[in-house]
This record gives C-alpha cells, sequence and structure tokens, in this order.
C-alpha cells in the first residue's frame, strides 16, 4: 500500500503535466475558436475515437496484428542473426557487412517494392515493420553475447562445458538486458513500420483511417486514429517493459 | 623411505610439474612478462601457498596451472598430462568472485554440476551443506548482488567445492572477509582439504594465492614468494608446523618466526633474528 503510494507520488509530476496540457489544449480550441478541421479539441477527438462512424475495433486489430507480427518477426530473427553471428567468427564476418548495408537503405522507400512483391494486406505491413525493427536486435544481440568478462568465459572453461551451454547458461543470459533494450526500440519501430505499410497502400487500419479522414477534411477521426495507435504502440512497450522486469530482474533491480 | 616411494608413485596424480615457465602477455602497447623461469613442483595431497606483491604474476600462474592462458615457455604437467588445454578436475576460486548475477547463490554453487552435464538436483544436498559451511545457508535464495564482497566470496568457494574435485586452485579466496571470519575459513579450508585424514593420498592440492603472510603460514606446507617484473620466484619455505594446526598455533614462537623470515625476503629488510625456516632457492 505504502509502496503504491509513493509510486503514485512519483508519476504525478507527470500526470499533473499531461492533464494541464489537455486543459490548455481543449482551452486553444473553444477559446481562441480554433477550427475543427485544423485543431479538433479533446472532447471532441474523444468522442471520434469511440463513433460508430467506422469500424475501429476492425481497424485496431489489423493494425494492432501488423505491429505484434512486425515485433515478433523483428525479435526472433533479430536474436536468431545475433546469435549465429556472435557464435561463429565466420558468419559473423560473411553477414555484417550485409546487415549494415540492409541498414543503410532508407527501409521506408523499401515499402512500395514489399508491397509488389507480398501483394495488399497485412503481411507486407508486418514485414516493413520487421526490417525497420530487427536491426537494433541483432546488434545487440551479438554484443551482449560477446561483451562478457574474461572470468566469466574462463568459468565455463574451466568446467569443460561445450559451447552451446556456455551460450545458454552463461552468455544469452548475460545478453538478456541488451536484447531487451533494442526490443523497446524494436516495438516502436513496429508501430511505424506498420503505419508506414498502410499509408502505401490498404483498405484497413488506422494508418488507412488517417489517410483517408485526411482526404475528407475529418480531422478529429485522424486524431482518434493517432491516439489509437499511440496506445496500441504503449501497451506493446509495456509488454516488453515486463518481459523485461521478468527475464532480467538483476538488470532493473537497480530500483532496489 | 619406502613410504616416500610409494608417494612418488602417487605423484603422477594431482601433482603440478612447473618447468622454467614463462607466459608473457601480448598487449596493445607491447609485451607484459608476467612470469618468468618458474620452476616449481607441487606433490600430490601438499599446500602451497603464493605470495608476492601486487602484480607479480600470482593470478596468471593459477590461470597457467588451470590451463586457461598459454604458457609463452616452460612446460606445465598436471596429473602426469602435459597442460594444453582447460584442464579437468579442478576446483577454480577466481580472484573475483565471477557469480553469474542472474542466478540465486544456490544456482550459482549448482553451476558446476549443470556445466558439467551432471544432474544439478543430485547435488542440492551438497550445495546446502557447503553454504551452510560457510555460514550462508540463510542465503540460499539470494541474488549476488544482495550479498557483500565477502559473501560473494564464499559463494564462489562453495561452488569450486560443489563437485568435490581433487586439485583446488585458489586466488586470495579470502582476500575480502573480516579477520575472524577469515580465520574460522582457514580452518574450514583445512578440514575441506583433509588435513585430519590419514595421510597425503586423502588429501586435496591446493595451490593457494594469498596477500597475507600469516594466513599463509598457517594453512601451507609450503610458500613460494614470488618478486614482480617479471614474476619469479624468491624463495621458498618449507612450513615444519605441526597438524592438525588450530588458534593456538599462531601464538606459537615458530608461527611468527616463519612470518617473519617471510615478510623479511618479501621486503628485502634485513632482518637480525637467525632464520629458522628451511629456505632454500628454486630448485
Ligand atoms: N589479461 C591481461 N592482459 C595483459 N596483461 C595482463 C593481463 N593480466 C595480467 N596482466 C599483467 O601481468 C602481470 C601479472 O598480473 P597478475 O594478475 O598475474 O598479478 P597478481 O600477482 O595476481 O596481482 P594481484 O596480487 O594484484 O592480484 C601484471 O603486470 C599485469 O599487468
Ligand atoms: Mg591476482
Amino acid at each position: 500500500m505504502k509502496k503504491l503510494g509513493r509510486k503514485f507520488l512519483e508519476t504525478l509530476p507527470a500526470i499533473l503535466l499531461f492533464a494541464g496540457l489537455i486543459v490548455v489544449w481543449e482551452l486553444a480550441t473553444t477559446v481562441f475558436g480554433v477550427r475543427e478541421y485544423l485543431l479538433p479539441g479533446p472532447a471532441t477527438v474523444l468522442e471520434a475515437m469511440f463513433s460508430g462512424e467506422i469500424n475501429w475495433a476492425g481497424h485496431i486489430w489489423v493494425t494492432g496484428l501488423a505491429i505484434f507480427g512486425a515485433f515478433i518477426i523483428a525479435a526472433v530473427s533479430g536474436v536468431l542473426l545475433g546469435t549465429l553471428i556472435a557464435w561463429s567468427s565466420v558468419l559473423g564476418r560473411a553477414l555484417m557487412p550485409f546487415l549494415v548495408f540492409v541498414n543503410t537503405l532508407p527501409k521506408v522507400a523499401v515499402a512500395p517494392l514489399f508491397l509488389l512483391w507480398l501483394g495488399y494486406g497485412i503481411v507486407p505491413n508486418m514485414m516493413i515493420g520487421a526490417l525497420i525493427g530487427f536491426f537494433p536486435v541483432v546488434i545487440n544481440t551479438a554484443v551482449g553475447l560477446s561483451q562478457i568478462d574474461d572470468d566469466m568465459v574462463d568459468l565455463g572453461r574451466v568446467f569443460n562445458a561445450p559451447k552451446w551451454k556456455v551460450f545458454a547458461k552463461i552468455r544469452i543470459p548475460n545478453a538478456y538486458p541488451y536484447i531487451l533494450s533494442a526490443l523497446k526500440v524494436t516495438a516502436t519501430a513496429a508501430v511505424v513500420g506498420a503505419i508506414v505499410g498502410e499509408f502505401v497502400a490498404s483498405q484497413n487500419g488506422l494508418g488507412y483511417v488517417i489517410i483517408t479522414s485526411q482526404s475528407s477534411m475529418n480531422t478529429p477521426l485522424a486524431f482518434g486514429a493517432l491516439i489509437w495507435i499511440s496506445i496500441l504502440g504503449l501497451v506493446l512497450f509495456g509488454a516488453v517493459a515486463v518481459l523485461s522486469r521478468v527475464l532480467a530482474p538483476w538488470a532493473e533491480g537497480r530500483e532496489q | 623411505m619406502t613410504g616416500r616411494a610409494k608417494m612418488d608413485m602417487r605423484l603422477a596424480r594431482q601433482s603440478i610439474e612447473l618447468d622454467r615457465v614463462g607466459m608473457t602477455y601480448e598487449t596493445g602497447s607491447g609485451p607484459v612478462e608476467a612470469l618468468r623461469d618458474i620452476t616449481l613442483s607441487v606433490r600430490e595431497g601438499e599446500f602451497v601457498s603464493l605470495v608476492g606483491p601486487s602484480g607479480c604474476g600470482k593470478s596468471t600462474l593459477l590461470r597457467v596451472v588451470a590451463g586457461l592462458r598459454p604458457m609463452t615457455s616452460g612446460s606445465v604437467v598436471v596429473d602426469g598430462a602435459p597442460v594444453v588445454r582447460p584442464i579437468p578436475k579442478v576446483g577454480m576460486v577466481f580472484q573475483a568472485a565471477v557469480l553469474l548475477k542472474w542466478r540465486t547463490v544456490l544456482d550459482n554453487v549448482l553451476l558446476p554440476a549443470e556445466l558439467a552435464g551432471l544432474r544439478p538436483a543430485r547435488y542440492r544436498e551438497r550445495a546446502h551443506e557447503l553454504l551452510k559451511l560457510t555460514g550462508l545457508e540463510d542465503f540460499a535464495g539470494k541474488r549476488p548482488s544482495e550479498l557483500s564482497g565477502g559473501m560473494q566470496q564464499r559463494v564462489s568457494l562453495c561452488r569450486a567445492l560443489l563437485l568435490d574435485p581433487p586439485l583446488l586452485l585458489m586466488d586470495e579466496p579470502f582476500g575480502a572477509l573480516d579477520a575472524m571470519t577469515r580465520d574460522e575459513m582457514n580452518l574450514e579450508l583445512l578440514r575441506v582439504w583433509g588435513e585430519a585424514g590419514a595421510g597425503a593420498g586423502e588429501r586435496k592440492t591446493i595451490l593457494f594465492v594469498t596477500h597475507s603472510i600469516p594466513e599463509a603460514v598457517f594453512l601451507s606446507d609450503r610458500i613460494v614468494v614470488m618478486s614482480p617484473r617479471p614474476g619469479r620466484i624468491a624463495g621458498i619455505f618449507d612450513v615444519a608446523l605441526p597438524r592438525p594446526r588450530t588458534v593456538e598455533t599462531r601464538a606459537t614462537a615458530e608461527f611468527g618466526q616463519y612470518s617473519l623470515d617471510i615478510y623479511d625476503l618479501l621486503t628485502g629488510r634485513q632482518s637480525n633474528t637467525p632464520a629458522m625456516a628451511g629456505r632454500r632457492a628454486p630448485a
């Protein structure tokens, strides 16, 4: 109980600032009469977020799925590639230049090609999100697996442990904090990728809502979609944060 | 004499033979000669301590013996076999505790069993016993970050002892302990070593690094004094104090004399008391 109270006090400044901004926003639209198609007030946006005008649940589902899929693909392929690079220096030397090249591509610009190759729908959007998000995971996994005390490596050698066991029991847990901090970046990148995909071409999803409401000047709807997107992003980010508490409490554990 | 011959036959087991061992680290700023011309033989069941100033190569020597770092010249033979890779059946206590921070104390102690492909469940009881022996029974479920430096060292000692290895390489295992706990741990170590056992054959072989001269005198059969840059053997002392050694041992005149002699050799001080220890140059 006491802990909860302290948590509340700690977050109070952020809550106050947030509430203050919303009030200023509302006042700006009502008192100064900013027109709705330029900047709808928070009340209008809230109304739009739940209006029956469009099928919100459907759009949220489609975009949520694209984001989640992008995240999973990026995480799994990133960890695998990173592990391969750390496992074998030959593989590392073969893969790294290629990966660096892929990373220097403006990935958003690749979106139309993905649509061309993969057709319309949710899959290309996932792939774009995965493409944007996977590089930090590869790098952090490889670095986390190699950034290890000489003594810790020696510990494995003293017991003549096979390489895979040293990876499983020592190197991989040692890399958790690195991997998890990359996954936080990936969570955000997955959102960007999914939305970009929907911008380029799609009949569904929150990105599609933004594009269509922009052309019909229905700005409250665009704002509503924007906020739904950030809620999806926050949920994913929060899930990663929880995961890192569970998997790597020692890295977070500096709180106490 | 027959007893002696018998011992030599067993010498092939956990004995250590260092022959003109040299070791040079290649660093970015050029080579660092850590060891030069180290010749030493440790008999099976013998307790040998290494003392010497910081940076004289004690940790390096342990690593070379363990096969964790290659020597650059000379040869090391352990258990009758030349050391070319990490040697088996060794318990190693690193100078830093090197605990896995994501594991509980108990799971850290059980790590050797897991790494060696043994069933950790079968070693739980022994792990608990070792933790109790080192006064850590209440910390089995804690994480290393919740322990003091001295407690972490004791966990790493338990880990080294888990599989009951016949050879122990220990790098200042009690460096971070208070004097009283240290004395207690010294006695425990002698018990684990097998001081009370019938003969050397039942004892472990221990190579022990310490900065504390009294600790070395209290524990050892022999003490190797090293001099720095590059690390060489300055002298070897036979410690003829009777065993089993007890708290009273520390209060004897002989104990003090040994300590003084080693101190003199380490510091180059001219002693005005006649040396009583059987000091001899490296063989
Ligand atoms: N990994 C390394 N790379 C390069 N040089 C090293 C390395 N480890 C040790 N050295 C050098 O080798 C020499 C001996 O080091 P070592 O750690 O063996 O000394 P030590 O006797 O254990 O010292 P201490 O009592 O402080 O632990 C030192 O000069 C040190 O700088
Ligand atoms: Mg050292």
